[in-house]
């Protein structure tokens, strides 16, 4: 698993296309998507937690609990999607979720 | 509604009428009672609001934020060491640009311990990122209530709001407070909608890190914000006068400056005292005057100057002391003159530390040495043989 993953929804600039924001790129708030604004930490994981979309109901527990907030939602599904730019492995989704729906897949197998 | 109440119950009732929809709060002397009063509210259903338990200050205002971040309206208040306890957050609260009211009832700092009034708790906290308000008397605390969160919401502002009112002095005193009705209330204030949450259809990052070059930007932007609050606040006094009748004196208060000579600043409920003095020096023929701060953040520095140009003598009192230097407000108000090329004669004078009173004799003294030049630090009720300089 790896690199970026559905860029249709990246609109906007990020640190990891690069880009150097002007202040009035700065939001006034912070609710942004994952990695607007900070470097990538991809690197950290050692576990990377993949999705079974035949059994997740979009019910979004994961993003309330995930701490990097790189859980969004797929605009056509309805279902959850992992930003693993900004996902450091930490396994608490796939703890929580109901669903049974998220499973750790360790690296280096 | 015309009623007898005390202030902390004025401004819980402030507090009713902008209908926040969560309460978190932990009980500490002199803030009590504002929650008890909003707890028998809710449980009357007075209220509708979730009235939240919580087990310290660090986590009332942890829940607030936390409550802000799914775009609900939410309150807490605290008193000096509980709001020492809640400094993380408050930092928290205010770089995540969430806008939560907080009633701070002003009470020294520990140790010798103490539960009476001074300013050194939320004096000592400027730098947080809250916009600071200092209350006179009940009605005021009440009207700031709604005020507060119009201020705080606007979103040229999105700034934390924390109203101070001295322990006791303003907290367990009665007076004559007008109820509004909640029809005012709702057409002062309207509710309170943001991007910055929670949000299901479009789930994004909460609070996140950034690191060294953008977060410079963000903190450059608080400022900003904080500034901005300036003119917002005058235009919610504006429409405040409109919807109730009642007008603020923004930012500060000028009391008889105009052809002062002598002009003492206070800060909170010592103004009522001072203005009574005042009065009676100009039945004496001396130009006397009152210029009160009501924010101390965002800093009135223009206004003070304004008011302050062409005065003789200028004595800052506060209930504050900055151990090694002087007077937290004396500091920022000499610096106001600074900026605005003004070379006025200042003196600071501390009192009401722990709550101790300060007299009207006391302040007819502060009135006397400016005439003469005095002391550029005292404290008020110390002999002058008492000072190792």
């Amino acid at each position: 698993m790896s690199g970026k993953n559905d860029e249709k929804v990246r609109t906007i600039p990020f640190v990891r296309q690069g880009k150097k924001l002007t202040v009035g790129e700065i939001p006034e708030i912070t609710a942004y998507e994952a990695g607007f604004l900070t470097v990538t930490n991809a690197s950290w994981r050692t576990e990377t937690p993949v999705c079974d979309r035949n059994r997740c109901n979009g019910c979004l527990n994961c993003y309330l609990y995930c701490p990097e907030g790189c859980v969004y939602r797929d605009g056509n599904t309805g279902k959850i999607d992992i930003d693993y730019d900004f996902c450091k492995g930490c396994g608490i989704c796939a703890k929580l979720c109901r669903k049974g729906a998220i499973t750790m897949e360790k690296h280096g197998k | 509604m015309r009623t007898f109440i005390s202030g902390n119950e004025a401004l819980a009732h402030g507090i009713r009428l902008a209908r926040p929809h969560v309460i978190s709060a932990y009980p500490i002397t002199p803030q009590t009672t504002v929650v008890e009063h909003l707890s028998s509210m809710c449980s009357a259903g007075k209220l509708t609001a979730e009235f939240v338990h919580v087990e310290s200050e660090h986590s009332a205002l942890s829940c607030a934020i936390g409550a802000s971040a799914t775009g609900a309206r939410t309150f807490t208040a605290t008193s000096s060491q509980g709001l020492l306890y809640m400094a993380e957050c408050l930092h928290y609260a205010a770089g995540g640009r969430f806008p939560v009211v907080m009633m701070n009832a002003n009470r020294s700092t520990a140790l010798p311990w103490n539960i009476y009034g001074d300013q050194r708790d939320s004096m000592g906290l400027l730098d947080q990122g809250w916009i600071q308000l200092y209350v006179e008397n009940a009605q005021e605390a009440l009207d700031m209530s709604l005020v507060a969160y119009r201020v705080a919401e606007d979103s040229r502002v999105l700034t934390p709001f924390m109203i101070n009112m001295d322990g006791f002095v303003l907290t367990h005193t009665y007076e004559v407070v007008d109820i509004p009705d909640q029809e005012l209330a709702d057409r002062f204030l309207p509710s309170y909608v943001t991007d910055n949450r929670f949000d299901f259809d479009s789930p994004k990052s909460m609070a996140f890190s950034v690191g060294p070059e953008q977060n410079f930007r963000f903190k450059f932007r608080e400022h900003q914000a904080m500034n901005r609050a300036k003119k917002v606040i005058a235009e919610a006094e504006k429409s405040f006068a409109e919807v109730f009748g009642r007008q603020y004196t923004g930012l500060v208060e000028n009391y008889r400056c105009d052809d002062a000579e002598y002009v003492i600043v206070t800060i909170g409920s010592v103004s009522g005292l001072v203005r009574s003095v005042v009065d009676e020096l100009r039945r004496d023929g001396v130009a006397a005057g009152l210029l009160k701060i009501r924010y101390m953040r965002p800093f009135p520095d223009a206004e003070i100057a304004e008011i302050l140009r062409g005065v003789k003598a200028v004595g800052v009192l506060e209930k504050d002391i900055s151990f090694g230097y002087e007077g937290t407000v004396f500091t920022n108000v000499n610096s106001a003159l600074q900026v605005a090329g003004l070379s006025v004669r200042t003196s600071n004078f501390i009192g009401g530390l722990g709550g101790a009173d300060i007299s009207r004799e006391q302040i007819r003294d502060i009135f006397q040495s400016l005439e003469s030049d005095g002391r550029r630090l005292n404290f008020l009720g110390i002999n002058r043989e008492e000072y190792d300089d």
